[in-house]
């Protein structure tokens, strides 16, 4: 080969080559540098997960340090299943970088047995003006370990049917307050037409996804995920009928690409009239804009066998035990969880913004009433009857509606969840799912048998 | 301009001679002169890089769950015989191979076309070799979220709109056909890296050869079976080799697009190694599978590298 003729290109390439491995190990390699915080008297950082009322909490914080000129508060925003990694590194390490957290229901009786929480009666029982019985008493009991609360709710939610009401009549279905799960594939299956499709339900993989939705149908239908012993029963009739009961509502009448659909996918479509009901989180109604603010009914979760079968969930502020400024970090806690806390948000954001569910109080304030017209009492009455120690027809060994709170379960979750995304793919039977995820279960299980 | 130009080219020129005859006269200190100022930055390199993969594979020998505290304790070979054996692991390294087969291939047949067209004279080539290299320049996570929701949403994607006709239009084609976006999304990266490197390679043809073939009477794709491709061999083969590298740690897309599922059909060895540190937070476990991911690959770069060689060899013979 003539191997000098091909010197000045060869030198090209070598230039684009280079340049080509330059340029992906750049794009590998720039990650966020995070962190910092002020050096002026005493710095709170509070890991938070990035939903609309921790943003709201963020705005408010000048608020906070007009009256507390000695603490800083920085706070840390990321997106759920990045601050879950965080914090839960974070505090297993007990490394103290967060004095706060948002968790939710699932992590606190988890971590606070492990240790990993402070235990905040000593400090509630400093503050006369708290009022701890004001808080909704579901949410109470779900944030309280040992007879002492570990965390304080910052927001709360259950689940619930929403439908529009036009969409409906039109078709000549009227959805009773209290539906049972037939008579809303009844009415899904007749307002379905090529424009509008009657429901949408998650299929989004994942444990906080489709789960949650699909694990309150399984304990109405009269399933359980272990029974006394920690056996599996996954591939019980209850789990089968309800299962094959979602995945052929999906089919028959939901949402398409009902795989990739999750709270958000089905915020848009139902905003934008693509399917005339919703069931999901109680909080979803205050994100309703145009025909679907104005249009909509709210009835309580569809039930089947069990009454009451919507879930419960909570985001809380609490406290790493590793924390060296609990007194700071409490004295924040206790501000944007007080009862005075949902008045200043009133005033300064608006009714509507007003995060759910954490205090009774809240319900009795008349602009927030009048915000919340169509599903403040739906929502109220949902995380009422909310029990999180009796989740299903039959007695289980452990907490949790739409969860299980064992500390596998996270993991467990995500898989049988993905299994159950094959279903709705039409990929996969049901039944061979539920072998599959009954064996996960099982082996998850295991770990508790006696 | 030209001038200017003109001027600097025997400079550029002049200091390569130069160097080429300073260069075999250095003495060994001098040498070692020459490369001290750099050593900081070679030990800043080692102690980051090697450092962690040590403490991979010290932490590989510990049954450690995070969410479980005092369960650190030594296992031995547990971890990894708990590899051998997990379905799930099989899995992931049997969605690897698919995974990085089927970009590899694809991009190299597409990009090799494309590096075609773009070496002939063709109208609007500037414009279209920008346009062509734009994918790899999207940042994975932008570039698969826009395929997932732009064109591939079954509600309001484009794909699913143009479909309507033949009644594909409420077709959920990435939960449907998982595998099959992946590799469509992960080709469309990689087909203008392949394209890049291809063209190099055309262009560093000479183009007598082509000329000389055509006067012997060689019609088009015989001149491109019998010249064009053998010369521009080394290069698809090279293409090919950091493709791959690149595209078996693909995590990016999955996570984006399928986030490994549904079930595990698109769970590759990086994801299941995410999903095992991050989800289930068992780190003694995921230090195994991240040491396993590391040894594959070294044997499988090596075996690349040997068949790359003797290729060169059986080159050079001709």
């Amino acid at each position: 080969m003539s191997d000098r003729k091909l010197r000045p290109p060869d030198r090209i390439v070598a230039a684009t080559i280079l340049g080509l491995i330059i340029a992906l190990v750049g794009a590998a390699c720039s990650g966020g540098a995070g962190g910092g915080g002020g050096n002026s008297a005493t710095t709170v950082t509070l890991g938070s997960v990035d939903n609309p009322s921790m943003t709201d909490l963020k705005k408010l914080v000048p608020d906070f340090q007009a009256a507390h000129p000695g603490i800083t508060v920085n706070i840390v925003t990321l997106p759920e299943d990045q601050i879950r990694q965080q914090v839960t590194q974070d505090v297993a390490t007990q490394s103290g970088r967060f004095d706060l957290f948002t968790i939710g229901t699932y992590e606190v009786p988890l971590w606070a047995k492990l240790g990993w929480l402070q235990d905040l009666a000593p400090y509630i029982a400093k503050d006369s003006s708290y009022a701890p019985d004001d808080l909704i008493p579901g949410v109470r009991t779900a944030l309280t370990y040992n007879n002492d609360l570990y965390a304080v709710p910052f927001y709360g939610e259950s689940s619930m049917l929403m439908y529009r009401k036009d969409l409906l009549a039109a078709v000549g279905v009227t959805m009773p307050d209290h539906p049972t799960w037939d008579q809303v594939a009844a009415a899904a299956q007749k307002v379905n037409s090529s424009s509008v499709n009657g429901i949408c339900l998650r299929g989004l993989p994942g444990w906080g996804e489709q789960l949650a939705p699909l694990d309150t149908v399984v304990n109405t239908f009269g399933g359980r995920w272990f029974d006394q012993n920690w056996t599996a029963q996954l591939t019980t009739p209850a789990w089968h009928d309800a299962l094959t009961f979602y995945t052929n509502l999906l089919k028959n009448a939901g949402e398409p690409g009902a795989g990739s659909a999750g709270f958000t996918e089905c915020l848009n479509a139902y905003n934008n009239g693509k399917v005339a009901m919703w069931y999901d989180a109680t909080v979803a109604a205050s994100f309703f804009t145009g025909a679907a603010a104005t249009n909509s009914g709210y009835a309580y979760a569809p039930t089947k066998v069990k009454d009451w079968s919507g879930w419960l969930w909570a985001w809380t502020l609490a406290m790493g035990s590793a924390s060296k400024k609990k007194d700071a970090a409490w004295t924040f806690m206790d501000w944007a969880t007080s009862k005075a806390y949902a008045n200043l948000v009133g005033t300064k954001l608006g009714w509507q913004r007003v995060a759910p569910g954490t205090r009774t109080s809240t319900y009795s304030i008349p602009q927030y009433q009048q915000a919340s017209a169509g599903f403040a009492q739906v929502t109220l009455d949902s995380i009422g009857h909310a029990d999180i120690t009796h989740p299903t027809v039959d007695p289980v060994p452990y907490i949790g509606i739409q969860y299980v709170d064992i500390t596998e379960f996270q993991q467990l979750g995500d898989q049988v969840s993905q299994e159950f995304a094959k279903v709705i793919a039409g990929t996969e039977s049901v039944d061979a799912a539920l072998q599959k995820a009954n064996a996960m279960a099982q082996t998850a299980g295991n770990a508790y048998k006696h | 301009m030209k001038i200017a130009g003109r001027s600097i080219l025997p400079t550029v020129a002049g200091r390569g001679g130069e160097r080429v005859i300073t260069a075999a006269s250095i003495s060994r200190r001098e040498g070692w002169a020459r490369r001290l100022p750099l050593l900081p930055a070679l030990v800043y390199v080692f102690v980051m890089t090697q450092i962690p993969f040590l403490l991979t594979i010290y932490y590989s020998f510990f049954s450690w769950n995070l969410l479980k505290p005092g369960s650190f304790r030594f296992s031995g070979l547990d971890n990894y015989s708990t590899l051998l054996t997990d379905e799930t692991v099989r899995t992931a390294v049997l969605n690897t191979v698919v995974l990085t087969v089927c970009v590899i291939g694809i991009s190299v047949i597409l990009g090799m076309g494309v590096a075609m067209i773009l070496n002939s004279e063709v109208f609007g080539k500037g414009l279209m070799r920008t346009l062509m290299i734009a994918p790899f320049l999207i940042m994975p996570t932008a570039g698969a979220l826009v395929w997932k929701h732009m064109l591939l949403n079954p509600l309001y994607g484009l794909l699913p709109y143009f479909l309507t006709p033949l009644g594909l239009g409420r077709v959920d084609w990435v939960s449907r056909f998982p595998m099959a976006t992946v590799v469509t999304v992960e080709v469309w990266r990689w087909t203008p890296f392949m394209m890049l490197i291809i063209l190099a390679g055309l262009q560093s043809q000479n183009p007598e050869v082509l000329e000389a073939a055509k006067v012997d009477g060689a019609n088009a794709l015989q001149a491109f079976r019998r010249i064009t491709l053998p010369l521009a061999r080394p290069f698809i083969e090279l293409g090919a080799l950091l493709g791959s590298l690149f595209v078996v740690q693909t995590y990016d897309s999955i996570y984006m697009l399928t986030y490994g599922g549904p079930g595990s059909d698109t769970t590759n060895i990086p994801f299941l190694l995410y999903l095992v540190a991050f989800q289930g937070y068992s780190i003694g476990k995921a230090s195994a599978i991240g040491v396993v991911a590391v040894i594959l690959t070294i044997i499988v770069a090596t075996f690349a590298l040997r068949t790359l060689f003797s290729i060169f060899q059986v080159e050079a013979r001709r």
